[in-house]
């Protein structure tokens, strides 16, 4: 159990700057996300705070001591790559062992805890197997049991659902999390994968260009985005923007229904909007159109959920109504939110 | 950390630049004695790494004026380019159809084609000397043109196939459906992507050509027309006494240049190698 | 559908001239020197006549070609032996990237590059038994020997039988490295770096890494190059005919420069063909231990 701090931390290539002075800092047994599009550094800041890569200046703390030139092995934690990694000609059972024999443990206790490892995730008959025999889930938790045998204080993941199919995402999304609660060991969590962001993490911090945009809990980054950049990365439909009186102006496509459709007490604002082409999605309409008055040139998405039953013809025009304070506004230059003003 | 790093670092260097040295060594030894004054060289008390008794040029006016050399490396290009040529004709389009030929018998053809390269010279040699003597080519250059492409053509359409194997299937098809037919989507668009291989093939194929000895060394006869390989060892020898310091001349000359065009392309054939001999 | 379109009719067209072509300059040698191990033929005889086994009898009794069949063994195990440890410490040293790389690896790659018998006069001159530059080493730097009288006489390289054999072990050794050494390099960085990272994070030290997860599963390309280079050598007469013609008094021989003096030198193609056949069966094994590698090699 130990909170990862990291002060500063700056990695530098060639070519270009991967990692542009990030503070962050975790707290205890906490499950937190590095979201970001690729490219954005997330990765690199991972490996740095495992030691498989060497920053460029700065430091990392895990655990109140200050690690910036132990290697891996010395900095208590453990990792799962998106490859998982697993040693292609060792059985499951040695993949498994392997970190406690190079760790020195003695031989007696590694059985037992192996096995303790893997109970836990339901692979006890799979020990005398070879990776290549595994499915992808399997792979996976082998690489999860391997991972937490050693009792790390911190958890490094990079992208571990990435390689599964999209229906087994969502189970293993879900044991990850119980898994991790369960433990209590604290997490850090590298992803594109904004869905998986916002139901596995406690906080995320959505990067971009190297540099962190946002720290915070799910509905704060989501509902409070601090600029253009987090506002448009998280949610899909991605947020509508347009520009009005100098600002950028953002609302979120399920943040806007058919006038009358709105029971809320809050103050609202009309607009009328023109639908050019409906996609039935089943559980959602997703209607293609523009703001008629206001932003005629840009195209936008509204998202109808099913239970709004309101007909929608293409080509028409509707009122619709947003809460004003779902409206959020962005300077025009720097992209950074700012206080709201009227239309 | 740093001390340790340190160490390392000398104790990696050092390896490195002792097998660099052996590997070397003959070569540089080849370069000093080529420029050795002949009383220098038979000398054996005088100082072997520089020219104590002055350089001199005679050894290697010897080599291109008074021997054959030259006439030998003539010899070993107009074998080399020939075979490349028959090598380039039967391999490539063998490569090809060993690469798209789905199935087991594809496979085990493939297989079979390489393994024949386990067939050595020195087993087949005595039978294709009787064979190169009924058909008068003995001491003919063309006896090698004949039967050298006996070794370069297994290797390079193993070679070939695993370049082939490496271009998608698909853009085969959407030739075919632009209307070519398949074997023009081969010659208009397969092989000009192909040029990387078909390089690397013909660098292969010349090296090899200019390593052969066996072959050489028993089709041909007379001096004029031995390729280097044989010519050297076996020529500028007279009597009892070898004259060292054109001989190592004529071997420098024949190894270093070809060794450095072959660097280029090693890597490329080492991926056609390794690709083959792991996945089968 | 025209040859020009059927996937199959296609193939069979393309790879037909090779396959003739293999066919009647592998091939049929190959069944002609079966021939001639059983006849009694000879560079100037036009036919020849079915004697049975005789020539393999003659051939076993004759004690030159046992030491033949030892040497060659020899050769060749103890070469490939040096070369599997020696290219992969070479491997493993080239993996990093560093400056110059690409001069140490133009230099490590002379030896196979260069023709065969070029490097090994090089080598003859090195170890020439008088004017040797080792000798001049040993005798002037290391005054460990000399030639003037009163001092113990440098070794002779190529003379002495024990010396001549291990000289001729080294430069096939020194011949045969680089394509191991390639070999071997391309199998390790075939090894995702994932694996290298996952070991360093479980605490796996440079030793234990090196020799509980990359060796291994570099394994089977490096059986591959050994044996590979254990056939190259097995086959080989070039080193020893360069260096020793087989000498002193044919203590060097291997096979296939005895078949070599036998048949060409000397005219018996039938007694040649008889001594060059024992190579077979070996190289069938080898063949075949080949195939079960390929096969059994997909790992990752």
């Amino acid at each position: 159990m130990a909170i990862v701090e990291t002060k500063q931390l700056r990695k530098v290539f060639t070519d270009h700057i991967a990692v542009d002075g990030v503070d962050l800092a975790t707290r205890e047994g906490e499950f937190l996300v590095l979201l970001g599009p690729s490219g954005c550094g997330k990765t690199t800041l991972l490996r740095m705070i495992a030691g498989l890569e060497k920053q460029t200046s700065g430091d990392i703390v895990i655990g109140g001591s200050v690690v910036n030139d132990l290697p891996p092995r010395e900095r208590k934690i453990a990792m799962v790559f998106q490859s998982y990694a697993l040693y292609p000609h060792l059985t499951v059972a040695k993949n498994i062992a392997f970190p406690l024999k190079a760790g020195g443990t003695p031989s007696d206790q590694i059985e037992k805890r192996v096995q303790t490892a893997a109970s836990m995730f339901g692979i006890e008959r799979l020990l005398h197997r070879k990776p290549r025999q595994l499915s992808g889930g399997e792979r996976q938790r082998v690489a999860l049991a391997r991972a937490m045998v050693r009792e790390p204080a911190v958890f490094l993941l990079d992208e571990p659902l990435s390689n599964l199919d999209a229906k087994l995402r969502t189970s293993a999304r879900d044991e990850l999390q119980q898994f991790q609660r369960r433990l209590g060991t604290t997490t850090i969590y590298v992803t594109h994968d904004q869905v998986e962001a916002m139901g596995l993490g406690h906080r995320i911090a959505v990067m971009s260009k190297g540099k962190v945009r946002q720290l915070g809990p799910p509905q704060e980054v989501y509902n409070d985005p601090a600029d253009t950049f987090v506002a448009g990365f998280l949610g899909s439909p991605p947020m509508n923007f347009f520009e009005r009186n100098g600002a950028t102006v953002g609302f979120r496509p399920e943040q806007i229904l058919p006038k009358g459709q709105y029971s809320s007490q809050e103050p609202l604002v009309h607009l009328w909007y023109r639908v050019d082409r409906v996609e039935n999605l089943g559980a959602d309409r997703l209607l293609y159109g523009v703001l008629r008055d206001l932003a005629p040139d840009v195209k936008m998405i509204v998202n109808l959920p099913f239970t709004v039953h309101q007909p929608v013809t293409e080509g028409q025009a509707y009122e619709f109504s947003i809460k004003q304070s779902d409206l959020k506004f962005f300077d025009k230059e720097t992209g950074l939110r700012v206080a709201p003003r009227p239309l | 950390m740093n001390a340790r790093e340190g160490g390392r670092k000398v104790v990696h260097r050092s390896v490195i630049a002792l097998f660099a040295i052996f590997a070397s060594f003959p070569f540089a030894w080849m370069l000093i004695t080529t420029f050795k004054k002949t009383n220098d060289l038979l000398d054996p008390n005088s100082f072997p790494f520089w020219y104590p008794k002055g350089a001199t040029l005679e050894n290697l006016r010897v080599l291109f004026e008074e021997t054959l050399f030259v006439r030998w490396v003539g010899n070993t290009l107009f074998v080399g380019v020939v075979v490349v040529i028959i090598t380039l004709l039967l391999a490539v389009p063998a490569g090809y159809a060993l690469a798209r030929l789905s199935g087991r018998f594809g496979e085990q053809l493939g297989i079979g084609i390489f393994l024949t390269y386990l067939v050595p010279p020195t087993i087949l040699f005595i039978p294709l000397a009787k064979v190169v003597a009924m058909l008068h080519l003995q001491d003919s250059l063309w006896s090698l043109v004949l039967v050298y492409p006996s070794f370069t053509i297994p290797f390079c359409t193993w070679l070939m196939m695993g370049f082939f194997k490496a271009i998608p299937k698909d853009i085969e098809e959407a030739a075919m459906v632009d209307g070519l037919s398949r074997l023009a989507a081969f010659t208009k668009v397969i092989l000009p992507m192909s040029v990387a291989g078909i390089l690397t093939v013909i660098i292969f194929t010349f090296t090899l050509v200019m390593q052969e000895f066996v072959y050489g060394l028993t089709f041909i006869n007379s001096g004029r027309n031995f390729t280097v390989s044989v010519g050297v060892p076996s020529f500028l020898v007279r009597g009892d006494v070898y004259f060292w310091g054109s001989l190592m001349g004529a071997c420098f000359i024949a190894s270093v240049p070809i060794a450095i065009l072959y660097n280029f392309f090693v890597d490329r054939f080492i991926a056609g190698f390794t690709v083959g001999a792991v996945k089968g | 559908m025209r040859v020009a379109d059927s996937e199959n009719a296609l193939a069979r067209f393309l790879i037909a001239p090779a396959l003739i072509y293999i066919g009647a300059v592998i091939g049929v040698p190959f069944v002609l020197s079966l021939w001639f191990a059983v006849s009694d033929v000879t560079v100037s005889s036009t036919a020849g006549h079915f004697v049975g086994l005789s020539n393999f009898r003659l051939a076993l009794e004759d004690p030159s070609f046992s030491r033949a069949l030892r040497n060659t063994f020899l050769f060749a195990i103890a070469s490939q032996l040096v070369v599997i440890v020696l290219a992969t410490v070479l491997a493993v040293a080239l993996q990093k990237d560093f400056r110059g790389k690409w001069v140490v690896r133009l230099l490590i790659l002379l030896p196979w590059v260069a023709p065969v018998s070029l490097g090994s006069i090089g080598w003859l001159w090195i170890l020439d038994s008088i004017y040797s530059v080792i000798n001049y080493g040993m005798d002037h730097w290391l005054h460990m020997c000399g030639p003037e009288p009163g001092k113990t006489p440098c070794p002779v390289w190529l003379g002495q039988p024990a010396l001549a054999m291990s000289s001729i072990i080294i430069v096939q050794v020194w011949r045969t490295l680089p394509l191991a050494t390639v070999i071997n390099l391309g199998g390790l960085t075939s090894i995702p770096q994932d694996i290298h990272d996952a070991a360093q994070i479980d605490g796996a030290g440079f030793f234990r890494t090196l020799f509980q997860i990359t060796l291994p599963l570099v394994l089977p390309i490096l059986l591959v190059a050994v044996l590979f280079g254990f056939v190259f050598a097995f086959t080989d007469m070039i080193v020893v005919w360069v260096l020793t013609r087989g000498g002193p008094y044919d203590m060097t021989q291997v096979l296939a420069s005895l078949a070599f003096f036998k048949g060409i030198d000397g005219g018996d193609l039938a007694g040649a063909s008889a001594i060059a056949l024992f190579l077979f069966p070996v190289l069938a094994a080898a063949a075949i231990l080949l195939l079960r590698l390929a096969r059994r090699s997909e790992v990752v």
